[in-house]
């Protein structure tokens, strides 16, 4: 079974992030690193695949600058090859526009079972990207799946819902969208590592995928930002030391505001 | 033209209307002339009401089957857009409204605004305001393409106020086709026993991070303390990717938005990514070990101690006055 998972490379979560004044769009310049919620995925494709007792990890990302370094994290997890869509057109593409990359590079690897992905980046969580690919591709999206097994050419998840989770399946080829915590990502091995750094990287332009310039990128979003502005603050409060009466004056607190 | 008629995008939440979907018809009234809801549920007519009080004139119904909300309801929308043409669809930034979102825009080839904190609309133009870089900023941008515009807001953005409509007049709509997305089944369905308020409803939230130490002491501290204060318990990013709690219990960006009368995080420093799901609370009170944790900054009351000395002393101490 061919599993092709999508992974974001992004900076890295714990700098502080900031807003290029120009562009208005994130600043993606530094060393980018494969996103947290994207291991689950990685990690789960692996699984899926072994299962299977055969078939093959291809990586898709989309990031600026031909960057790898995320790929190479996931490729020394043990996925087998990856394309990287690096191209100046794509600067300023919102999540449909991601969506039509991904869709075509899924068309472009061939022969794909099941793609999977997180449900939503952390550095841009819009959540929409997993039911667009699949709608592009005609396909079913099972989203936000806590659990997934793959058996008699169909996929069967566990998504999450308010009250609890539904069951869900649907007849391969789909797209499954996971969510964080649902597998333990693997750590690579130095194996792992030295073995990634000649596993295949097909490198794709708009063009390659058979995109246009006006279907991506700030053209294709056909939005604009008005403006950027700093929030109102909140103000701290009082800060105590506990020295070992502290629960006393939470329940004063929570007293004061007749919670309790 | 100006933005004339607005729709939203309705949900149903254990057999009546959700929260999100009031709140969102309750905007959308001051957006638009016309307010109209699209459903997708098996008995439309136990939840028109609801969204009719909220300002839905109509509300078209289509039945999901046994395929998923989402999936139908892009294919639903797809169809009645082309009839009735609105202007506006408001979307909830929920597990189904994101899937309808997402079909829609990928089948009608548009653009969209997720996750946006608040909306307005002046003449044709539609802006959606969005909190980045947990809250402390907040773009602005503009719809540039064709119509209808497509918004998704995030739960609690609004207050939920009946509007003295009378109940909405259910349009049931046949024949939705999803196509092979409508292959997606679902076959069962499993409620998860909840002791106690919905974390989006609750007056009180209590929310342990890795402060907790352990997911062993996630029960006895956070669960028991939400208990207690008849709340809900919730978490951080970094403990669900952990794996100690369910996805469902993630307060934050990628997860819930709460606005409490009463926050308690325990153990959490404070990530940005958690910030913004929580900020908008009344009171905020904060116990974590490091004296520089960012939580301290917006915290009402900031404890800095270990939660597994302080969080015992409270249930104690709660428990010694109940009784």
């Amino acid at each position: 079974m061919n599993v092709l998972v999508c992974v974001k490379q992004i900076p890295d979560p714990a700098v502080p992030g900031e807003l290029d004044p120009e562009t208005k769009t994130l600043k993606r310049e530094g060393k980018l690193i494969l996103d947290d919620s994207d291991a689950y995925g990685v990690e789960m494709s692996l699984q899926l695949a072994e299962k299977a007792g055969g078939g093959e990890v291809t990586l898709v990302s989309m990031a600026p600058n031909d960057e790898v370094s995320g790929l190479r994290t996931a490729l020394a997890m043990g996925a087998a090859k990856a394309i990287l869509v690096s191209d100046p057109e794509l600067q300023g593409s919102d999540s449909l526009a991601t969506a039509k990359v991904i869709a075509k590079a899924v068309e472009r690897a061939g022969d794909v079972d099941l793609v999977v992905t997180a449900t939503e980046s952390t550095d841009g969580y819009t959540g929409t990207i997993p039911a667009q690919v699949a709608e592009l591709l005609g396909w079913p999206s099972l989203t936000f799946a806590k659990h997934v097994e793959i058996g008699d050419g169909k996929v069967t998840i566990q998504r999450q819902t308010e009250a609890g989770y539904d069951m869900v399946e649907a007849p391969l080829p789909a797209v499954v969208s996971v969510t964080a915590g649902v597998v333990e990502p693997r750590y690579p091995s130095f194996k792992g590592i030295m073995a990634a750094k000649n596993k295949p990287v097909d490198n794709a332009k708009v063009a390659d995928l058979g995109l246009s310039g006006d279907q991506v990128g700030w053209a294709g979003a056909r939005q604009e930002i008005v403006s950027i502005e700093a929030a109102p603050e909140r103000q701290a409060g009082e800060k105590i030391e506990d020295e070992g009466d502290a629960h006393e004056r939470i329940v004063a607190f929570l007293e004061q505001l007749k919670v309790i | 033209m100006p933005i004339g008629k607005v729709w939203v995008f309705a949900e149903s939440d254990e057999g009546k209307a959700s929260t999100a979907s009031l709140e969102l018809l309750t905007k959308a009234r001051e957006l638009g002339d016309t307010v109209e809801a699209v459903l997708v549920d098996s008995s439309p007519d136990a939840i028109a009401p609801e969204l009719g009080e909220h300002g839905a004139a109509k509300v078209y119904a289509a039945d999901p089957g046994t395929s998923l909300t989402g999936v139908m309801g892009g294919a639903a929308l797809a169809k009645l857009i082309e009839e009735h043409k609105p202007d506006l669809i408001l979307f909830d930034q929920s597990y189904d409204g994101r899937d309808a979102l997402a079909r829609l825009s990928a089948k009608l080839d548009l653009p969209t605004l997720t996750n946006g904190s608040a909306i307005e609309v002046d003449g044709d133009s539609v802006t959606v305001a969005t909190a980045i870089f947990g809250g402390n900023t907040i773009v602005k941008t503009t719809f540039s393409g064709p119509k209808p515009f497509l918004a998704c807001l995030r739960p609690k953005s609004f207050a939920a106020e009946a509007g003295g409509g009378g109940a909405g007049e259910v349009v049931k709509v046949e024949g939705v086709d999803a196509g092979r997305a409508g292959e997606a089944q679902v076959t069962d369905h499993h409620v998860e026993e909840r002791e106690g308020p919905k974390l989006e409803d609750a007056e009180v939230v209590v929310s342990g991070g890795r402060g907790l130490g352990s997911a062993e002491n996630y029960e006895p501290l956070v669960e028991e303390l939400a208990k207690l204060l008849k709340g809900a318990s919730g978490a951080s990013r970094a403990i669900v990717d952990a794996g100690w709690v369910p996805y469902a219990k993630q307060v934050g960006q990628t997860g819930k938005t709460v606005k409490p009368k009463v926050y308690i995080a325990i153990g959490i420093s404070g990530a940005t990514q958690h910030m913004v799901g929580m900020k908008g609370s009344d009171n905020i009170v904060a116990i974590n070990k490091d004296a520089e944790a960012p939580i301290f900054s917006i915290a009402d009351l900031g404890v800095v101690g270990d939660a597994t000395k302080v969080v015992p002393k409270l249930i104690e101490a709660l428990k010694a006055k109940g009784g």
